[in-house]
């Protein structure tokens, strides 16, 4: 767990001191993600920095795992946090093995160990050792230098990591199959990380929470799904922008709003049951025609089913998308906005139906979010303190 | 193909040329006169290499030392200053510091050595400071972010990168050195100016050329010397030679 007490930078500069962070006090829970998001010189890089003493606090404390950082040696305290910066900063000079074994070797471990810790790493981000370790950070991409970054950072095992714009370098395609890949990694890892950002939206993809800066003072710290439901006031409902509901749509997953309760026709039904199916369901357009594995066979339309005789097999439609379960609602937004239709079936990993997600059910599932928090006379979060 | 044509021809006659020119010059006893200085020439040469060794080492080690303290963080506000006084020694001709170095340390080797010492030691401080200012900032804070200590981000980052622009002032200085070496014979410090002076004042070309040629090519074969050095010395990811 990271903890800051009262933490508090005052540069002096010759027009005067400036406050660059304003005794920021926040509990950063242990395997979580933090992100600190904000404005360039908002101060969020500078209580990044001050963790790891790259920046050296004013005042205020850093507790790492209910231990006061204060007293620390500062090579000590730096070589039990990952840290990886924007610019990357691989070392030109060392092989791609050097550079990731530079902190192990500072630890002083033995070679054997090191060497096999180099290839793990390589395995775990996904790149080939015996086609990489030998290599020069020059000789590769951008992309590949970061996730180097990244194993560099990993590679004593540090309990804490700092990131400061890891992905921000990045071009947009690449920079989301890094995060996709650090996600899943973090899943297995469960390190507690600080991650600044000026991404609002890597900051919900990335983030268990987020924490808003304003000149120098933590506006609102909370879950993604808060800030974008609750902000506390208009510069962090402004930062959000105007499409902060839509954002949301990335954070619900289709599992918790979907409907299992779905009426399906045979290939064998005839017409005739296929439209009492839909007037006793209340479907408007169509119904869901499945297999013997009740995997989405076709999709037999109202009308016609009103106007022609004979058996589903013969007049079914394709089904223009299915939606799994884990998916986020947003990908179950544009495939309906896609095939112009008001509702998807759902299917499991096995691709068997088991429920339906329509238009209706997402926009009350995020409305009454809104309501409800437009009800409450908005608390100041508990886990601020003023 | 007229011109690849042309180019044979001219090449042809170019070789026609020399071959001329070495039997004119063997007719003639020129080749002759110069073996005549031979002995002189091994003898001056020794002293000239001796006397650039010299210098050019005490150079190197003061200058490396010096360039790294003066890019320390903590320099910082003296550092500038300091180069602008090492700029401006760098503009004082040679000869005027072997002068000095006379007034004060009297005729011989010493004098000479420091002389050459003082040209020598400018160019490498120099480079050594621009080298390592000019290691590329993210690679200080991820280095001292990682947990260096200073000395360990000195040995490991900073002069490993810095070590290119290092050799091309080692290489730039030596090379002056070597040139520079025959004005020490002013000061009484031998090495081959004491042919190529001599041979000015006697108006004898054959001895100031025995001088003069074998001085240009140390100057060549000590800069390819440095070069193969550099080669072999920076790291293969920051070695454009090698890249």
């Amino acid at each position: 767990m990271i903890r800051l007490d009262n933490l508090t930078k005052v540069f002096e500069t010759p027009k005067g001191p400036v406050v660059a962070a304003d005794h920021i006090s926040m509990d950063v829970p242990s395997g979580e993600i933090c992100i600190l998001l904000g404005p360039s010189g908002c101060g969020k890089t500078t209580t990044l920095k001050m963790i790891n003493r790259i920046v050296k606090p004013t005042s205020g404390k850093v507790l790492i795992n209910g231990e006061d950082t204060t007293g620390m040696d500062t090579q000590t305290l730096r070589r039990n946090i990952g840290y990886v910066i924007q610019q990357i900063g691989l070392f030109p000079n060392m092989t791609i093995e050097e550079n990731i074994t530079v902190v192990p070797k500072l630890l002083g471990w033995d070679k054997a160990r090191y060497r096999e810790r180099a290839r793990e790493l390589m395995a775990m981000i996904a790149m080939d050792p015996d086609a990489f370790l030998k290599r020069y950070p020059s000789e590769l991409s951008g992309g590949q230098q970061q996730r180097i970054g990244v194993a560099r950072a990993l590679a004593a095992d540090p309990p804490v990591m700092l990131m400061d714009e890891p992905f921000g370098a990045i071009d947009p395609i690449n920079r989301a199959v890094i995060q996709d890949e650090f996600l899943k990694m973090q899943q297995a890892l469960n390190k507690t990380i600080m991650f600044v950002s000026h991404d609002i939206d890597e900051a919900i993809k990335m983030g268990d929470r987020v924490a808003v800066f304003r000149e120098g003072k933590l506006v609102q710290y909370s879950t993604p799904d808060d800030l974008l439901a609750a902000p506390k006031n208009s510069f962090v409902e402004s930062f959000l922008g105007e499409d902060r509901a839509l954002k949301r749509l990335n954070l619900v997953k289709v599992r918790e709003l979907v409907t299992d309760e779905i009426a399906t026709v045979t290939p064998g039904d005839t017409l005739e049951t296929a439209l009492a199916k839909i007037e006793d369901f209340g479907y408007q357009n169509s119904i869901l025609m499945v297999n013997e594995r009740r995997q989405p066979a076709g999709i037999i339309s109202r009308s016609l089913a009103r106007t022609t005789k004979g058996y589903c097999r013969d007049h079914f439609q394709t089904v223009p998308a299915v939606i799994g379960l884990d998916d986020d609602l947003r990908k179950a937004a544009s495939l309906m906005f896609a095939h112009d239709t008001t509702w998807l079936p759902c299917v499991d990993d096995e691709g068997r139906v088991c429920g339906h997600v329509t238009q209706r059910a997402m926009t009350s599932h995020l409305g009454a979010r809104f309501r409800t928090r437009q009800g409450d006379t908005r608390n100041p979060d508990p886990a601020i303190k003023e | 193909m007229p011109i690849q044509t042309m180019k044979g021809a001219l090449r042809i006659a170019l070789l026609v040329v020399i071959f001329f020119a070495g039997v004119w010059s063997h007719s003639s006893g020129l080749i002759d006169d110069f073996l005549w200085y031979l002995p002189d020439v091994q003898y001056l040469m020794g002293e000239h290499i001796w006397l650039t060794a010299m210098s050019g080492s005490l150079a190197i080690l003061v200058a490396i030392p010096l360039g790294i303290v003066l890019s320390r963080p903590s320099m910082a506000r003296f550092a500038e200053s300091l180069m602008q006084v090492l700029n401006v020694g760098t503009t004082i001709p040679t000869l005027a510091v072997l002068a000095l170095s006379m007034s004060f340390l009297g005729i011989g080797t010493l004098p000479a050595v420091f002389g050459l010492f003082v040209a020598t030691l400018l160019p490498i401080t120099r480079n050594t400071y621009t080298g390592l200012k000019g290691v590329n900032p993210a690679l200080m804070e991820a280095a001292a972010g990682i947990g260096m200590s200073p000395a360990q981000r000195l040995f490991k980052v900073e002069l490993p990168n810095a070590l290119y622009v290092i050799f091309a002032g080692i290489r730039t200085a030596l090379t002056i050195n070597v040139g520079t070496v025959p004005l020490a014979f002013l000061i009484g410090a031998g090495g081959l100016g004491e042919l190529i002076f001599t041979g000015i004042d006697l108006y004898d070309p054959v001895m100031m050329l025995s001088g003069a040629i074998p001085t240009a090519l140390l100057a060549i074969v000590v800069d390819a010397l440095v070069a193969f050095t550099a080669f072999l010395l920076v790291p293969r990811g920051v070695n454009p030679a090698r890249a």
